[in-house]
């Protein structure tokens, strides 16, 4: 058997004779933190993700369920208001940008610029929870007429959850950057941030394509 | 070597959780929490066994009365709940908290804080249930509470509400759980072990949890729609209103089915670890195990429909269901066949954790075998919701999980405790233990071909169910008898039992490198592996780790293919904030039984609690920065 | 298991005289079934013994060693041909059984699909909690009758059981004739079988439906064609006027008090549907889906405490005085 070879990720930890025939490994030389999948944020971070995709994509499966039950959908109601949800769009997309921005100065240790681009997304997820709250009112269907109700308003109530504790973490985040010290961790969380902001945002999109557009497909593609 | 001593106990002191009770609810060691993690665990055990021994004093005799329908009903959904969620479950993880870390040289598990946070959730849960439970608010639709039984017009009244719940809050654990154990796993192996040299245990808990990740957030969306169904009037299972009664069964069951195999792959691994040492020798194909472990996951994802067969489906789909039932059957002939050859090679060690896999090689093997019979359509439609089918789930789940766990068990107590167990009384437990469990539920695979229903708090003399009946009741008392050894045994060996010593049974893997009970910081020195099975080269390590600071928490983290040390990083210290996030937690949700609105203003405490939680202190962001070096 | 010892020892009733076995068929369905039970538990069998036998050499043959014996790590560096072999031939073996038993499985399938039901006699079943509810169909309506808790076949003839549920999920499960199907609210379903033998079969339902679960059986009286007319003559009668003054005073507290409310007699103005058809219960060998035996103590007692004989059931306690009991019930037993 060969003995395995320790490379370093990323810079030289140097072999050392231990004194009991073997040789250590001095890993003082390491780095104390690291961004992308070398951190455990970002698996943790991802493991949280996979576990609400799922929780997304069998709530949509639970919706074509419902749907492939009966002849008539919407049930008995005109499909949502598209005005307020495509608005949630364009914001969503338009808070890539403080978003990215703030990934890179994280990774690049730009406290004032993360600062900035953090406090930016957290504005950014006010404005989109405040759309929310007209989203449900033009929603068209309470939760409770039908299943129809009930299966939308879970899909946009789920998605609000994430909206909201992703927005507070965003604003917690953004309050530390503020209040300092700052260790060099917590770039990485802005970085790991920023990711699972881009998680709420993609899953907006097909959600978003449920909610308000299959109810207007032709009558062709329904059930 | 002096010097190793003053550093191994200014590191002891380092990890080790403070004392009093301060220290009871604000300790993050994973051996602290896994420890309570699994004697709750066991002590559902007891809970559901006992109420399992009222079920078979009732069904004793034909017409008995000891029990009525409704406290009947209460007890066998308690009995299935319990054991299914707040013990099979939880054990097996919580046996990976206490042993992955030390299995893989890690100095912690990840993420420490969040760790304790599920045990308090998982406990709070469990607690909840059983306060309910003795208020007669016990839920009483069955483990699997089909709807429209436990919708709101069957089930009025808070029972099923209480058991929904108690789904988020092992769910909340289970899931949490999955993504800290994934992320040790990948993170924090100690250097040079590849993910080839990761032991077969741990292995079983990586696939385990994978399934949990994609699994769960199933039961999560069901028991939430079904709650909505119960108290804000959604109408998912309603077909008055569009709903669907079938919608339930299948998202439980998508759940359901994987989750049967989360209690089977982890002992899957018990078995693996337990047949090595005690043989000798190397598991033989070790590729073939874990391409069987990951096949298993996969399969399971495609067979919860074999659940439902009676419900009607299309003919084709019925096959499809029927052949990846049967399909499933070939990962579990391919470990089976691996350890035949394995015992058959090596040189047998015959202590009592081997006698509890050596167990599995029949009744596992019964059980998988009517699993395969109720994958036949015809066949099942006959023997679905019969005694038939509680005795397939017993032999799998008992003789699949629960034997190679109590053999876990005897394995790794003198690791935890530092103590040995008698292996006198071992054996009586074993025995009694074997033979009460066959005359317990071998019978019932001939009641339920008899017409026996399960799930009937009596049942009448004429169909001649009566003796079959008697000899299961006596069997249970034998069972019994067994655990009580069983209690002894631990009781013994805590009192006054052999000091066990570092690796009492000659074994090959990391976690018996440390000291028994294990150094705080479980290794005073991290190895560097060189091999699957490092305890038996001549040569065990290539060298140490050094460099890691004696007075904070701060391990190696590794390149998740190869384990290459990558970068050192400072684990959280104790406090009390995940216990108090629990406490907050715990009111959100059972608030939410009584209104809705507790989801609005319980969320408050819920993230006061959170961000206290992660918000540094200055002290603590000054020591990290002192250790800090940017990558 | 007829001749089997274990039936006499377990003394299960003959096939026939109200059995209730999946091992001994009655009819076609069941008979297949069988047919693939049998070989099946054989195969399974076989596997047992085979890893039993290859468990038990392993360990006669295996070397033993002690606790601190140091372990053997050569077959890192070994591939072991002989074991690869044993390994693959064991897995190929296996697969090729369990292909052997999808294909078999799938062609019972077919054969129960198979089953001709031309001409066949439909019921619709209503599962309730806690009882079974049986309309006799027949393309002329006025023909139709309703009855509960007993299901009368005829020998020879297919059955199509149209299967509803009234509140939550019940099984139709009768083990002499045929496997079982969920009554699912919302969805109808059917289920096809025959009885090729006179007598009478018990069935149970099999899912968990609530508290009276475990009293929610059936009678199933198979009987020769001639025999299954005479009875369905009887059933569309209506019930005669009762002729004695106690059996009017019954008749009189039936229709006024409460019991109306629920239950049907028909040719009465009793009509309500909430409750079994009462119109020939005397007919009826047991009470309250099989829970007890029809007799005129039992059924005196059933009728003012229900819930003492069958706790929870959904028919209310009811203070009568004995003198209006004993008015009930034999007004009841003239219902044949
Ligand atoms: C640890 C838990 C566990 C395990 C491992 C299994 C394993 C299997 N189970 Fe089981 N099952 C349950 C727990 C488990 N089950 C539970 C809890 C329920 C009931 C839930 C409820 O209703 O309350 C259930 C119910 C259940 C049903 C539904 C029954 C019904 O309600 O009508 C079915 C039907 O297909 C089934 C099938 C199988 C199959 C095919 C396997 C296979 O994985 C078995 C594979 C193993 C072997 C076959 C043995 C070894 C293989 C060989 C020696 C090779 C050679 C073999 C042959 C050639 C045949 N199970
Ligand atoms: C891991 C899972 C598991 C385990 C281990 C068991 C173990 C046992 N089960 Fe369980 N069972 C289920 C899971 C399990 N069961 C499930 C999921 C159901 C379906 C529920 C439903 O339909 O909803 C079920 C249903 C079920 C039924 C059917 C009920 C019905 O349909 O009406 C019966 C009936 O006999 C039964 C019996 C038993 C018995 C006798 C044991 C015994 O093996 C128990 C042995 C344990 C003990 C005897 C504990 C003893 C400990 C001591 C005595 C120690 C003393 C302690 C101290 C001193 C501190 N079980
Ligand atoms: C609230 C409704 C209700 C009322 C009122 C009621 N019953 Fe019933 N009855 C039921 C139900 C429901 C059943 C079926 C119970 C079961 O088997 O679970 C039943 C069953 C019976 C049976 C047995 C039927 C069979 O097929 O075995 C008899 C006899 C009977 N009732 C008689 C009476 C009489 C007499 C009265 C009045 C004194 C009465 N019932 C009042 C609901 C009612
Ligand atoms: Cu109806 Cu069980
Ligand atoms: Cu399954």
């Amino acid at each position: 058997m060969s003995d395995p070879k320790f490379e370093p990720g990323a810079e030289p930890a140097l072999p050392i004779p231990d004194g009991d025939g073997g040789t250590d490994l001095d890993v003082a030389v390491l780095p104390s933190f690291g961004f992308g999948h070398r951190s455990l944020m970002w698996w943790g971070t991802w493991g949280m993700i996979a576990i609400e995709g799922t929780v997304f994509a069998l709530t949509i499966a639970t919706y074509f369920y419902l749907r492939g039950q009966g002849t008539q959908w919407p049930i008995a109601e005109p499909p949502p208001d598209l005005l307020w949800g495509t608005l949630n769009v364009l914001v969503f997309l338009a808070s890539a940008v403080p978003n990215q921005a703030a990934k890179r100065a994280a990774e690049r240790y730009d406290l004032a610029g993360a600062r900035r681009a953090t406090l930016g997304c957290a504005a950014l997820g006010m404005v989109l929870l405040i759309l929310r709250v007209f989203e449900f009112r033009h929603l068209n269907c309470r939760w409770d007429t039908d299943a129809y109700g009930s299966v939308v308003w879970t899909l946009l109530g789920f998605h609000t959850a994430h909206l909201l504790t992703d927005w507070l973490d965003t604003a917690v985040l953004g309050v530390m950057l503020c209040t300092g010290p700052i260790e060099g961790k917590r770039y990485v969380d802005v970085s790991e941030n920023a990711m699972y902001w881009y998680f709420v945002l993609a899953s907006w999109l097909p959600i978003y394509g449920v909610i308000y557009w299959v109810p207007r497909l032709p009558p062709v593609l329904s059930p | 070597m002096s010097i190793h001593d003053t550093r191994s106990a200014e590191l002891e002191a380092t990890w080790r959780d403070p004392p009093g009770l301060r220290g009871v609810l604000s300790a993050v060691n994973h051996k602290t929490i896994g420890r309570r993690f699994i004697v709750t665990a066991f002590s559902f055990f007891v809970a559901a066994g006992i109420l399992a021994g009222l079920m078979r004093l009732q069904l004793m005799h034909p017409g008995n009365t000891v029990l009525g329908p409704d406290r009947y009903a209460q007890i066998f959904t308690m009995h299935g709940t319990t054991m299914m969620f707040l013990f099979a479950v939880p054990v097996m993880q919580a046996v990976a908290v206490y042993v992955v870390p030390l299995m893989i040289g890690a100095r912690s598990i990840a993420f420490p804080r969040l760790n304790a946070y599920a045990f308090w959730i998982y406990l709070f849960g469990g607690v909840m249930l059983y306060g309910a439970f003795l208020l007669n608010v016990g839920p009483d639709a069955g483990w699997f509470a089909y709807v429209p039984l436990s919708g709101p017009a069957y089930s009025p009244g808070k029972r099923v509400d209480f058991w929904a719940q108690m789904i988020t809050f092992t769910e909340l654990s289970g899931l949490l759980e999955a993504v800290i154990q994934i992320t040790t796993i990948f993170k924090l192996r100690a250097p040079g072990m590849t993910l080839n040299r990761l032991p077969l245990y741990v292995w079983s808990v990586l696939v385990t949890n994978f399934m949990i990740l994609f699994a769960m957030p199933a039961v999560m969306l069901s028991s939430t729609a079904l709650i909505m169904d119960r108290l804000v009037g959604t109408h998912f299972y309603n077909p008055a209103e569009g709903g669907d009664v079938l919608l339930w069964q299948h998202l439980f069951w998508f759940f359901g089915h994987p989750e049967v195999y989360f209690i089977f792959v982890p002992a899957l691994g018990f078995m693996s670890t337990i047949i090595a040492t005690f043989s000798r020798r190397q598991i033989f194909g070790y590729t073939a195990m874990v391409v069987a472990l990951i096949a298993t996951a996969f399969l399971a994802f495609g067979l919860w429909v074999h659940h439902m067969f009676a419900t009607n489906l299309p003919e084709l789909g019925k096959s499809f269901f029927t052949a990846v039932s049967m399909m499933i059957a070939i990962p579990s002939a391919v470990q089976i066949f691996c350890w035949l050859a394995t015992l058959k090679t090596g040189r047998l060690v015959m202590e009592v954790p081997l006698h509890f896999v050596l167990a599995f090689f029949f009744i596992l093997v019964v059980g998988g075998l009517t699993g395969v019979m109720l994958a036949a359509v015809p066949l099942d439609l006959q023997v679905h919701d019969t005694y038939f089918v509680v005795a397939h789930f017993h032999y799998v789940l008992i003789g699949g999980a629960v034997f190679p766990l109590v053999g876990a068990f005897y394995y790794w107590f003198p690791k935890v405790t530092g103590r040995m167990l008698s292996g006198v009384l071992g054996r009586w437990h074993f025995w009694l233990f074997f033979a009460g469990f066959n005359l317990t539920f071998f019978p019932m695979h001939v009641l339920g071909l008899l017409g026996m229903p399960r799930r009937v708090y009596t049942y009448p003399a004429d169909p001649g169910w009566g003796a079959l009946n008697l000899l299961s009741t006596v069997g249970d008392w034998i069972t019994g008898v067994s655990f009580l050894l069983f209690a002894l045994n631990v009781w013994r060996a805590l009192a006054r039992g052999m000091p066990a010593g570092a690796n009492p049974w000659g074994a090959p893997t990391l976690e018996w490198a440390t000291s028994s009970p294990p150094h705080a910081a479980n290794f005073p020195r991290v190895p560097l592996v060189r091999g699957v099975a490092p305890l038996w080269l001549a040569e065990p390590y290539a060298g140490h780790v050094r460099g890691l600071a004696d007075t904070q928490r701060e391990v190696l983290a590794t390149t998740v293919l190869d384990a290459a040390p990558d970068h050192r990083m400072i684990m959280p210290t104790p406090t009390i904030w995940p216990f108090l996030s629990a406490v907050a937690t715990t009111m959100l949700f059972i608030g939410s039984i009584f209104t809705p609105w507790a989801v609005v203003w319980g969320t408050v405490p819920v993230a006061v609690a959170l961000v206290a939680w992660f918000w540094p202190t200055r002290a603590e962001t000054a020591e990290h920065l002192a250790l800090e070096k940017r990558p | 298991m007829s001749g089997l010892p274990l039936a006499a020892f377990l003394d299960t009733p003959p096939l026939g005289e109200l059995s209730q076995d999946a091992l001994r068929a009655a009819g076609p369905q069941a008979a297949a079934t069988l047919a693939l039970w049998w070989p099946t538990l054989a195969l399974c069998s076989a596997v047992l013994l085979g890893i039993l036998i290859a468990l038990g050499y392993a360990l006669a043959t295996s070397g033993r060693a002690v606790r601190s014996a140091p372990g053997d790590l050569s077959s890192l560096a070994n591939r072991e041909p002989g074991l690869v072999r044993a390994v693959s031939v064991g897995v190929a073996l296996s697969t090729v059984a369990l292909l052997g038993l999808v294909a078999a499985s799938a062609a019972t399938d077919r054969k129960l699909a198979s089953l001709d039901t031309a001409g066949a006699l439909q019921v619709h079943v209503i599962a309730h909690q806690w009882w079974w509810e049986f309309e006799y169909l027949d393309a002329d309506v006025t023909r139709r009758f309703v009855t509960a808790n007993e299901l009368h076949l005829p020998v020879g003839r297919a059955v199509e059981l149209v299967l509803d549920a009234d509140d939550v999920i019940h099984s139709l499960w009768i083990p002499n004739l045929a496997g079982k199907r969920d009554l699912i609210p919302g969805h109808t379903q059917t289920l096809r079988l025959r009885a090729d033998r006179a007598g009478v079969y018990r069935g149970q339902c099999a899912e968990y439906c609530g508290y009276q679960h475990a009293n929610m059986a059936l009678r199933v009286v198979a009987e020769e064609p001639g025999a299954f007319t005479a009875w369905a003559d009887r059933m569309r009668a209506p019930a005669a006027a009762p002729a004695t003054p106690l059996a009017q005073q019954g008749r009189a507290i039936f229709e006024n008090g409460t019991c109306a409310m629920c239950h049907t007699v028909s040719g009465t103005p009793a009509a309500a549907k909430h409750a079994p058809d009462l119109t020939h219960l005397a007919s009826r060998r047991r009470l309250a889906a099989e829970t007890l035996e029809n007799t005129h103590d039992l059924l005196a007692r059933w009728i003012s405490r229900p819930n003492a004989l069958k706790p929870g059931v959904y028919m209310p306690d009811q203070a009568y005085s004995e003198s209006d009991v004993q008015a009930l019930t034999a007004y009841l037993e003239t219902l044949k």
